[in-house]
């Protein structure tokens, strides 16, 4: 009974705060990123020896290390704050490139038909058949790691899965009248996908997108934590996580706070996935 | 523009010469002719599966992709549409001729105000953008009888109704001024009240602009209604043609005598049954040898099994595809 209610219930709910609440988390972390300079207590690189391994809240010579400091005396929350502007940088390009050429080569696929069909799709099988951080482990093996390098490379191997998706929608969406109309009206393929097809389907690739920002987040950590994303110095959640990990049990704090802030990044962009998701299935509601 | 030597102005409009069409194989339109004279209304009717779309839509070159033209020529004001690519034919429809749909509010983009979606077919062929195209979009959907219609235009289709949807539909379809309109089943969905506003419209652009109308419809109803000339299809032929008074005041053939009854009259007997056409349509790959209405036919003979050709019948307007016209007339 409850069941049948609450979609009801929720509606007119006002706010949403499935949608508000994770939006605003993550509409923060991109703000700390983008103010890293003037937020950052410290700086990110600047080492003090004396000061290795130390727990939060430790006082050294009018420094206050709020979380504690890594291995080579580096103020652990500068490091974080600088950190987030690698892992959202890696995540919003990559998302964007892969979601650029997935879409594109899905919608082709999808309305074209025929052999652009077959070599798309196939080609998207392949992609999928290979796990993806298998993939980019093995290209960034080869290009070199570096920052530039793992956002290609995260595009390179994730655009299969926008492709899967628009391919399926422009087929819906293809067999609409109105497509076939603006056909009939003299409009050809290219004006057709990106005037009739695209709008319809941007909702999807929007849920996919948002659903990959989370794993491309991951996968940028993961790569970083490998040795083959961005090079120290600079400063990754990934990379610190990979670090803290040798230290876990004398200085727990370097390795618990970058996987916070990874857990809250990913969590807040997969709840917001979620909710698009919901708003945009017709059967959600 | 085209190689061809100017037309006379009395040449048909549209002929389409001998059009066969296959899907998988299979015959859905066979040595389908026709000739529409300017400023006339030629209709098109047919059970559904009767090869009336098909024809419609193989004039522009819009088949299904399973479907195949496999012999025929279709020339537009003396151009051969056959002959162009993809790239010439795209520029031909919506600007020399277009097409309106039976299902308005499906065949307009959810998400584009209805006032875009009439400027499209402006700025795909007389290269208009921006304000001048809006401009000439709100002239149009005044013309289709779209109450204040600049406002109007700002709207999306979901805020209209259906009738207003195909107001709009019509608007685009007429707003270059195409010299054919191609109407599949223009009023099928829309109830009745809605369905005589725009058939009225449609009387009225006629009347107006000697708009040339390739009318596709089940309904006799509407055939009456709008229609100068009649082509009745059946398996993928034509199987009559005429006059819309004298076919539907003595038909020749026997399908359409029997279409005709099949029309419920109000001023029948009380307990009549609503009548009906004995056994279904063949599907496409199962027509019978010589005439494809054999197997439903009461008239059926012998000499059905040899294809009747399109003859003139009873005057020199009107054409039959049937050897037993004369026993036809004593049908129904």
């Amino acid at each position: 009974m409850s069941a049948v209610s609450q979609p009801l219930a929720r509606r007119r709910a006002g706010p949403r705060w499935s949608l508000w609440a994770p939006a605003a988390l993550l509409a923060l972390l991109v703000v700390i990123a983008l103010a890293a300079p003037w937020l950052a207590p410290y700086s990110p690189t600047q080492q003090n020896l004396l000061a290795r391994l130390k727990p939060p809240g430790f006082v050294s010579r009018g420094v206050t290390y709020w979380l504690g400091s890594d291995e080579l005396g580096r103020d652990l929350l500068s490091r974080l704050i600088h950190g987030a502007r690698i892992s959202l940088l890696v995540a919003f390009s990559s998302v964007i490139l892969s979601g650029l050429v997935g879409t594109t080569l899905g919608m082709m696929a999808g309305y074209l038909r025929g052999p652009v069909e077959t070599v798309v799709m196939r080609v998207v099988d392949i992609f999928l058949s290979v796990p993806a951080i298998l993939l980019a482990i093995i290209t960034v093996a080869v290009l070199g790691p570096g920052l530039i390098n793992v956002i290609v490379v995260l595009a390179l191997t994730r655009w299969p899965r926008y492709a899967r998706v628009a391919y399926g929608q422009t087929l819906g969406v293809s067999n609409m009248p109105y497509v076939r109309l603006a056909a009939f009206m003299g409009a050809r393929a290219p004006r057709i996908l990106w005037r009739h097809v695209l709008p319809n389907i941007i909702g999807a690739m929007t849920v996919v997108a948002t659903l990959e920002f989370g794993l491309m987040v991951l996968f940028e950590a993961g790569l970083s934590f490998l040795g083959l994303g961005v090079q120290p110095p600079t400063a990754s959640w990934g990379a610190m996580l990979s670090t803290g990990r040798n230290y876990l049990a004398t200085a727990w704090w370097i390795a618990t706070f970058p996987g916070l802030c990874l857990f809250v990044l990913v969590l807040a962009v997969n709840l917001i996935g979620d909710d698009l998701r919901d708003r945009f299935d017709p059967r959600a509601s | 523009m085209s190689a061809a030597s100017p037309p006379a102005a009395d040449a048909p409009l549209l002929v389409v010469d001998d059009l066969a069409v296959t899907i998988n194989g299979a015959s859905v339109v066979d040595g389908v002719s026709l000739s529409l004279r300017r400023g006339r209304v030629l209709a098109l009717v047919g059970e559904s599966g009767c090869g009336k779309s098909l024809t419609a839509l193989s004039i522009l070159g819009l088949l299904p992709k399973a479907a195949r033209r496999v012999r025929g020529r279709v020339t537009l004001d003396g151009q051969d549409l056959t002959a162009l690519d993809e790239r010439a034919l795209a520029r031909v429809r919506g600007d020399q001729a277009s097409v309106i749909f039976q299902e308005p509010v499906a065949s307009l983009n959810p998400l584009m105000r209805v006032g875009d979606q009439v400027a499209e077919a402006l700025r795909l062929h007389r290269g208009l953008t921006g304000e001048e195209a809006r401009r000439e979009a709100v002239a149009m959907l005044t013309r289709v009888g779209i109450p204040d219609a600049e406002r109007r235009a700002e709207a999306y289709p979901f805020e209209l109704s259906g009738g207003m949807c195909q107001r709009v539909m019509i608007a685009a379809a007429l707003v270059c001024q195409p010299k054919l309109l191609i109407a599949d089943e223009p009023t099928t969905a829309l109830d009745v009240t809605v369905q005589a506003q725009i058939l009225g419209l449609m009387h009225g652009l006629r009347a107006e602009a000697g708009a040339t109308i390739l009318l596709i419809t089940h309904d006799m109803g509407v055939v009456a209604e709008m229609a100068d000339d009649v082509a009745v299809m059946y398996g993928g032929r034509i199987v009559e043609s005429g006059p819309v008074e004298e076919l539907f005041a003595d038909p020749a053939h026997p399908y359409t005598r029997l279409l005709l009854a099949t029309i419920p009259r109000l001023d029948g007997r009380r307990k009549e049954h609503l009548r009906t056409i004995e056994g279904v349509v063949p599907t496409a790959d199962q027509w019978p040898d010589g005439c494809r209405f054999r197997s439903r036919c009461p008239l059926a003979a012998d000499i059905c099994s040899r294809t009747p050709p399109l003859e003139p019948v009873r005057s020199a307007v009107r054409r039959a595809a049937c050897w037993r016209t004369a026993e036809a007339a004593a049908l129904a």
